[in-house]
């Protein structure tokens, strides 16, 4: 097991095969929100994610749970495509946290900005489940409450608020679920840093001891192992 | 006036008066429409620290509030901070009850996403840990709800069932409560000798237990009493709040992720049938979880019967770096619905992970169940509902 063999991809299949039920479901919602209200969708593992505009956020929720039988509300949050800002290069020893990828990316169905919420919905006696994803906008991130439509929105989208600051318009009470109620800023952003971090350097850097056997290496060690 | 002379009356005393008098006066005493009662953090019926602020009309309920986050670690934000391998560590901790069975759909995304494959004889092995984390969560529920209702004695027999089960998960994985015992491509180690027969005699053992919850709960009067046509939670209703797995089960609705999401584990080859109760209330959620405890158990033994030998662990390189990409892995865990949304950008870590957990959304029906409900109501609810503090507040 060598450090860089490839996975062992076996006969897992990666590419998803084309899904009957997945292309209907994107039929209906684009018959009954236009065909500019999907801006994309994308089967991935045997899941269908489907991109619709922000003005069809709404809308896309009774069209699912109306025509689609989706009668089950599993999640709203949001996500943030931005990468944490990191300081210093990756040589410096900080293996504190795993290095993601500087550029942006989007996902499978894209974005039009840094923010996107999404949702799952489901059926409970067609078995039919989809995710929905819609852009936010950048400046002063919104968008429209399922409250009317999914009662249990209520608390995912109270969550998604203290945690990426997206407002959702309609809600009947935006107020702080998880953390105190003079709380400020929005955890989950990517520029919000894991303050336990911030407060102690993660203690690898500064465990590293030398081995009996050996002299103490005075190179590659970093900052760590002079410590 | 002379102190002599007898003081004259203030008024003449009409007796039919003084009745609706009397009536008005203990209509105003009783008058208690906004009396506020905290029920927990620290109430023992809230498994932990679940707060409920509870508007009181004498003793019905007009509205309640869940106030959580007493437990909130941020888990989703650890993960941006973590890599795969260290993931199953703190995901362990979200339903501490069921803890293996929380290691599965993460670990079943991060597989997905490399495109490995756990070889058989450990996908079997996690199916039958899974199936104990979901006896021993059941069997403390079975004993609990006794308690909750005020019958002492089943709560001792849950708990001491529940051992036999948690002796074995220690046995196989060194860990009572957070075995942390999966890998990604595999698990860390195999069965141990003799765990096999061991287990096979547990399940009898837990199939016994059940009988004997059936008679002593199930039967008891009491205990119908106070659970029959109470909080009931309707199909649409729940299902539009996010309610799942037993719960939804007890209010007739035939979903099983074991059997209906895309097929995971060894679940597609076991023989099993999905327990569904027409009712709704609390006795039925009780009679669902009865029902699904027997049921796994007999799953542990077709699993234990069909299991083949082989490697436990499939080739997985060194350094785990995970492709770029999104998955939604869902799995049904002992409280219900459990799903990741793990989005991958190549690192070693996550990029964003989305936790979706059960008790979140099973709570959040709460100020729509409890309103008009009487206050010791509120307490076989809440037990019947089944939530662990952990699994709400990630």
């Amino acid at each position: 097991m060598a450090e860089d063999t490839p996975p062992d991809t076996g006969d897992v299949d990666v590419v998803d095969e084309p899904n009957p039920e997945h292309d209907e479901t994107v039929a209906v919602l684009r018959d009954r929100l236009g065909a500019g209200a999907i801006l994309d969708h994308a089967t991935v593992f045997a899941n269908l994610v489907v991109r619709v505009a922000p003005t069809a956020w709404r809308s896309a929720a009774q069209v699912a749970r109306d025509e689609l039988a989706c009668d089950y509300l599993s999640f709203i949050s949001g996500i943030d495509w931005e990468p944490a800002p990191r300081e210093g290069d990756d040589d410096s020893g900080d293996t504190s946290s795993p290095v993601q990828p500087t550029e942006t990316t989007y996902g499978a169905t894209g974005s039009a900005g840094r923010w996107q919420v999404f949702a799952h919905l489901q059926s409970t006696s067609t078995h039919r489940a989809l995710t929905l994803k819609t852009d936010v906008d950048d400046t002063s991130p919104s968008v429209e409450s399922w409250v009317p439509i999914y009662p249990g929105a209520d608390w995912h989208e109270r969550e998604c608020w203290e945690m990426f600051g997206i407002v959702f318009d309609g809600h009947p009470a935006l107020r702080h679920l998880y953390l105190p109620s003079d709380f400020e800023g929005h955890p989950l952003r990517k520029d919000f840093p894991l303050l336990a971090r911030v407060v102690k350097p993660w203690p690898g850097l500064v465990d590293v001891e030398p081995m009996p056997d050996e002299p103490a290496a005075d190179d590659g060690g970093g900052e760590g192992a002079a410590e | 006036m002379s102190t002599t002379e007898a003081r004259p009356p203030a008024f003449q005393v009409d007796r039919a008066a003084l009745r609706h008098l009397a009536d008005a006066q203990v209509n105003v005493e009783l008058d208690t429409g906004d009396m506020i009662l905290n029920l927990g953090p620290q109430h023992p019926a809230t498994h932990g620290t679940l707060r409920l602020v509870v508007r009181l009309d004498g003793e019905r309920v007009v509205s309640a509030d869940p106030v959580i986050g007493y437990m909130h670690r941020g888990y989703e934000k650890l993960t941006e901070f973590r890599t795969y391998p260290q993931i199953t560590t703190l995901i362990n901790r979200i339903d501490w009850l069921s803890s293996f069975a929380n290691e599965v759909p993460f670990l079943n995304a991060a597989e997905q996403l490399m495109g490995i494959e756990a070889p058989p004889r450990s996908q079997y092995i996690r199916t039958v840990l899974t199936e104990l984390s979901r006896i021993a969560t059941f069997l403390l529920f079975l004993g609990e709800m006794g308690l909750q209702v005020g019958a002492l004695t089943p709560a001792f027999y849950g708990f001491r069932d529940r051992e036999h089960i948690l002796n074995l998960i220690e046995a196989a994985t060194g860990g009572r409560f957070h075995p942390n015992f999966n890998r990604i491509g595999g698990l860390k180690d195999d069965l141990p000798w003799g765990w096999i027969a061991e287990c096979r005699s547990a399940m009898k053992i837990v199939l016994d237990a059940c009988d004997d919850f059936e008679d002593l709960v199930l039967g008891n009067e009491i205990f119908e009493a106070r659970t029959r046509g109470i909080g009931i939670v309707p199909a649409g209703v729940g299902a539009s709040y996010g309610v799942s797995g037993s719960n939804l089960r007890a209010s007739g609705v035939d979903w099983d992720l074991r059997r209906d999401a895309r097929p995971y584990l060894v679940y597609p080859e076991l023989d099993f049938k999905v327990w569904t109760h027409p009712d709704g209330d609390s006795y039925s959620r009780y009679w669902i979880r009865l029902q699904e405890t027997r049921e796994s158990a007999r799953m542990v033994l077709q699993c234990l019967d069909q299991i083949p030998a082989g490697p436990i662990m499939a080739k997985v390189p060194r350094i785990i770096k995970v492709p770029e990409g999104e998955t939604w892995v869902e799995t049904e865990n002992p409280l219900g619905q459990m799903g990741y949304y793990v989005i991958s950008k190549g690192a070693t870590g996550p990029f964003r992970v989305k936790i979706r957990s059960a008790s979140f959304s099973n709570v959040s029906i709460l100020p729509w169940l409890l309103r008009g409900v009487y206050v010791p109501d509120v307490i076989t609810i809440l037990a019947s509902l089944y939530f662990i503090l952990g699994d709400i507040d990630r």
